[in-house]
Parts: structure tokens; C-alpha cells; sequence
């Protein structure tokens, strides 16, 4: 299926990545490509197969649910681009 | 000194343990063999305080007679791989500057087998290429360069940093991690050696995340031996990944050299591509001939959906990392751009954050995911992938190995694949399944090609019996005697 200009416009604003206005029809005609060659999936019989999302064939492991880490701010704010008085300083989100 | 660098990682370990020369002495040849190499840029990071800090607390412990497996050894660490306050960056500039707070477990459990680090190595970005050109921090060349030419060659990816440093004696051995090649096509392009365990075998925490169901980290090194010593050591059960599997960790040292008489070995029919080099095709046959002779049992197989298995990955690794690096919004660590609204904020920082083939391939993930479209592209690569699994199930049936060309060509020049992203994609052909699948693959340097290219062969075998490919490695190893070595052009 080709996808289009608008079309890299609606999946980048999805993926919040700002793409140049110059740079959708490049990438509308890289992503077709790309998805042209991966159409030949449709000549694979996949009637009643299951999907398999994971090679792991054990049950998800359950564990208590109790607080096993934390209490250390300085380390949870150490990479943080800006901080502030033990939290995160972050654009203003509420109007 | 550069006697102590060509060694491999047994006959070090080996020379460590009965004092022949200390981890000080050993760590500091390769110090030097790393400063004489940085036009490779293979290292990313070099932690040369670190390392000398590791290798004198090796000494003190093998004085006290309490060295580990590992004891003294100085490796290279993936970039990929989280270090405790050593910067971490998956190749990344959204990511530059970024040291963590914790410690991976396959490091921690290399450095609690008394391993010595040197420094971070260099991949393509977030692990996403084949020639590690993807990279924020630039292509590594691979040490072996075509005969008569001065041409930078790649050493493959995504663990290019890796297989560059360990076939230019930079260091012991190296960890990587293989998504769909990204382990065993650079071990091939460099003549080393590089196993993928099964799926579940090495813990993923701690690893920077690029397609969960399909990542997993093993070696690479100079022999067969030294691959099994070291993924003895990164292995294991570890509770917090709840896709690590709860299975002993068996001694894969103990596996090489084995009798391989009797071994049914398969060679799949479909893997005779199109345009496949003759080379590529009489390096296949000599293996297939050298494991006839050392006594196995050579049987045609059958793996029909072989031709679905990239695009089927080009759906689900995509969308898994759209998924994954959803994380990287420039609010608690990494890069931030500037912006006037939240939104504007996430959407530059992505943007400048983000090279040209991680934007590609999170723009394919969520298209593929999204309204609409999730079902014919997405479930449909899943079914897929599940159809790709039953192929090697009924493979199983009638071998107990498959013994493949590790990739369709040699080294290629840098550059050379830019144009189309497919024509790049098509390099990891031969090792995507075995990622589908979950499965153990191990590339074994085999011969060299005309322009004088190390070439590799891959074995792939059942799920946790990495113990029967590390028997039939040993064999082609011991086989091909592959002893050549790259000129040292670099220093």
C-alpha cells in the first residue's frame, strides 16, 4: 500500500517526531517502498495460526507486590535535563 | 606486550590464574593496544581508571586464591549494555551524557566473575543497522580491508564496536546483542566468533531496549571456547526479567571438542538465495563436507516460510521499538529540545534526538500499529513469525542442527548500502530467523573469500541447546584451522 505525504504526517505527529514539511515525500516514498516489499507476507496461508507474539512458551511469573527499590530521589534525578528541589521540572503541561 | 592482547580469553584466564602475568599487566596492554587503535573507532567510551581499579582488586583476589571463571580478563561492554556511572548511549545522541544508575545483570554477572572492563564499544543507533553507520558517534572500520586496497570497510552491525575490537586484539572479548543479526553478521564480517543463545537464556535487564521479544545479548570472541566460557558467565535466571528463563546454566566449556559423530546436521534447501556469490556457496559446501567427515550425519531439510522471515521482522521489530523508544521524551533523562508547548517539545527533541533510520523505523511501527492497519500488517507478521517457528519444529524432527552461510556476502565498503534501506535489510537474510524463533545461532569464521574477507558459517540449533552448537562449532573451528589475522594497519 503507498502511503502519502499526509499519511507521514498523521504517523510522525502519532509518534511525536516533527518532520520538516520537506521531508514527507521522501519519507512517504521510503516507508511505500519498505511496505511494497513487505506486502509479499499476503501470499502466506496464516488461516487459523495463531499469532506468536513471544518465543517464551512459560507463563508470566508473578511476584509479590511489594516496594522493592526507591527512596533515593538523587538517583532517580541524576539524568533529569532539569530538576528542581527533588522533582522534575517538566514544560508547562495545564494552561 | 602485544603477545598478552593476541591471546584468547581461556589461554589468558588460564595464564592469570597460575601467575604468569597479573590482570595490571594484561589490562594495561590492552589500554595501550586501544590507544593505538582510535582511528577504528570501536570504543565509544574508555574507562582506563576503572579498568586498572578491576584488575588490581583481580590480582589481590587471585593471591588469595578466590579468582573467579573470569578473573582478571579485560572485555569490551556494548554500548547497549547499562553501566553504573559509566555513560550509556545505544550509539544515541538522545542519550549523550546519559550514566546509570544501576548496573545491567550480563555485566554484573561478568564482573562478578571477576572481569575487567575497558570501555563502552559502538553500535548502530539503538541497534538498528548492519554496517554501523547508524551510529551518532560515527562508522567503526573493520580491521580487515581487501586485499591491495585502503578502503574502510564495516564490521557489521549493530556490535560493530564489538567485532571490531576483538579481531584487533582491543580486548578479550566483548558483549554484543543480536536483535536479528546484529551478534552473529558482524562475527562473520571480522572473522571472530559470535553466539546468540536461545531467547530467555541472557537477561535483558539493563539492556536499552530495541524489539523485547526478539533482543538478546551473547558474546563475541576469538574462538569457539572463549564464546562458550563467556556466555557461561552471562547467562543465567534473573528475576527482574520475567522473560528470563528459569533454567540452569549449563557448562558450555565442557561441550567443545565433543565427539560430534552421530549429529544429524540439516542444510535448509530455501537458504540457497538468488544471487548468492559462489564463494558464499563453496564456503557452505566445504562445511558441509567437514562435518561429514568428522562424522556427522548430513540430511536435506525443508524451511518453507524462510523467504517471509524479513519482511515478518520488518513489521514486528519496528513495531516493538515504536513501542520502546516511546520512552525517550526528553522529561526525566536524556536529551530535551526547546519548544514552546509540551507537545512541540517532545515532538523536537525526538526529532533532533533520533537519527534518520530510528525516526524510519518508528514511523513504519506506528503505522503498522495503528488504527486500521493493525491487523493486516502487524497480527498478520505475527502469524507469520508462528509459521517461520513450525518450520524449524518439523526441522527437529529429522536434525539436530542447521548449518547455514552466516550472511549472503562479505564485508561491504561503507556507504555502500545507503540508497535503499531494503538492500540493506537483505544482509541479515540468513540470521532473522533464528530471532523469530528464539533460537540459538553461533557464527564460526570458515575461509577467507578472494579479495582475502574472512566469511562465516552459522548453526542453529533447538531452543536451550546451545551445548550441541558449541560441539559442532568446535568442529568447523578445528576444521577450517581459520588462523589468518588482519594486517595492523591502524597502528
Amino acid at each position: 500500500m503507498a502511503v502519502d505525504a499526509e499519511t507521514v504526517r498523521r504517523v510522525a505527529r502519532l509518534a511525536r517526531i516533527a518532520e520538516p514539511e520537506a521531508r514527507l515525500d521522501p519519507l512517504a516514498r521510503e516507508i511505500s517502498g519498505i511496505l511494497g516489499w513487505i506486502e509479499q507476507l499476503n501470499e502466506v496461508d496464516v488461516d487459523g495460526v495463531e499469532p506468536m507474539a513471544t518465543a517464551v512458551h512459560a507463563t508470566q511469573p508473578l511476584r509479590e507486590d511489594v516496594v522493592t527499590d526507591g527512596g533515593d530521589p538523587a538517583r532517580v534525578l541524576g539524568n533529569a535535563p532539569r530538576s528542581d528541589d527533588g522533582f522534575f521540572v517538566v514544560p508547562k503541561v495545564v494552561e | 606486550m602485544s603477545e598478552l592482547t593476541a591471546l584468547t580469553l581461556t589461554d589468558a584466564v588460564e595464564g592469570l590464574r597460575t601467575k604468569r602475568f597479573s590482570a595490571e599487566e594484561i589490562t594495561r596492554a590492552h589500554l595501550e593496544a586501544m590507544q593505538g587503535a582510535r582511528t577504528l573507532n570501536a570504543f565509544t567510551v574508555e574507562t582506563p581508571d576503572r579498568a586498572l581499579e578491576m584488575a588490581r582488586a583481580s590480582d589481590a583476589r587471585i593471591a588469595r586464591g578466590e579468582g573467579g571463571p573470569l578473573e582478571g580478563a579485560p572485555l569490551g561492554v556494548k554500548d547497549l549494555f547499562s553501566t553504573e556511572g559509566v555513560e550509556t548511549t545505544a550509539g544515541s545522541r538522545i542519550l549523550q551524557g546519559f550514566k546509570p544508575p544501576y548496573e545491567s545483570t550480563v555485566t554484573a554477572n561478568l564482573w562478578r566473575d571477576g572481569a575487567v572492563m575497558l570501555g563502552k564499544l559502538n553500535m548502530d543507533e539503538f541497534a538498528m543497522g548492519s554496517s554501523n553507520e547508524t551510529s551518532a558517534w560515527g562508522p567503526v572500520a573493520n580491521p580487515w580491508r581487501s586485499r591491495g586496497s585502503n578502503a574502510s570497510l564495516t564490521p557489521g552491525g549493530s556490535s560493530g564496536g564489538s567485532a571490531s575490537a576483538v579481531a584487533a586484539d582491543l580486548c578479550l572479548g566483548a558483549t554484543a546483542s543480536d536483535t536479528g543479526g546484529s551478534i552473529r553478521q558482524p562475527a562473520a564480517f571480522t572473522g571472530t566468533v559470535g553466539i546468540k543463545p536461545t531467547y530467555g537464556r541472557c537477561s535483558r535487564w539493563g539492556m536499552v531496549a530495541f524489539a523485547s521479544s526478539l533482543d538478546q545479548a551473547g558474546p563475541i570472541t576469538r574462538s569457539v571456547a572463549d564464546a562458550a566460557l563467556m556466555l557461561r558467565s552471562m547467562s543465567g535466571h534473573d528475576p527482574k526479567d520475567s522473560t528470563s528463563l528459569a533454567v540452569e546454566t549449563p557448562d558450555f566449556t565442557q561441550f567443545v571438542g565433543r565427539d560430534v559423530r552421530g549429529l544429524r546436521v540439516g542444510v535448509p534447501r530455501e537458504y540457497r538465495v538468488d544471487g548468492m556469490p559462489a564463494e558464499i556457496e563453496q564456503l557452505w559446501e566445504q562445511g558441509v563436507a567437514w562435518l561429514r567427515d568428522a562424522g556427522c550425519e548430513i540430511v536435506e531439510v525443508s524451511l518453507p516460510h524462510t523467504r517471509y522471515a524479513l519482511p515478518a521482522y520488518y513489521i514486528v521489530a519496528p513495531a516493538e521499538a515504536s513501542s520502546n523508544l516511546a520512552r525517550y521524551d526528553g522529561m526525566r533523562f536524556g536529551y530535551r529540545a526547546g519548544g514552546g508547548t509540551l507537545t512541540e517539545v517532545y515532538e523536537n527533541t525526538r526529532a533532533q534526538g533520533f537519527g534518520d533510520e530510528v525516526k524510519r523505523r518508528i514511523l513504519i511501527g506506528t503505522y503498522v500499529l495503528s488504527a486500521g492497519f493493525y491487523d493486516a500488517y502487524y497480527l498478520r507478521a505475527l502469524k507469520v513469525r508462528r509459521r517461520i517457528a513450525d518450520d524449524f519444529d518439523r526441522a527437529w524432527e529429522t536434525c539436530d542442527a542447521l548449518l547455514t552461510p552466516s550472511t549472503p556476502t562479505a564485508a561491504f565498503a561503507l556507504g555502500d548500502k545507503d540508497a535503499d534501506p531494503v538492500t540493506m535489510y537483505l544482509n541479515d537474510v540468513f540470521t532473522v530467523p533464528a530471532n523469530l524463533a528464539g533460537l540459538p545461532g553461533i557464527s564460526v569464521p570458515a575461509g577467507l573469500d578472494a579479495n582475502g574477507l574472512p566469511l562465516g558459517l552459522q548453526l542453529v540449533g533447538r531452543a536451550l541447546d546451545e551445548g550441541t552448537l558449541f560441539s559442532l562449532a568446535g568442529a568447523l573451528e578445528q576444521a577450517a584451522a581459520f588462523r589468518s589475522k588482519p594486517e595492523r594497519w591502524w597502528s
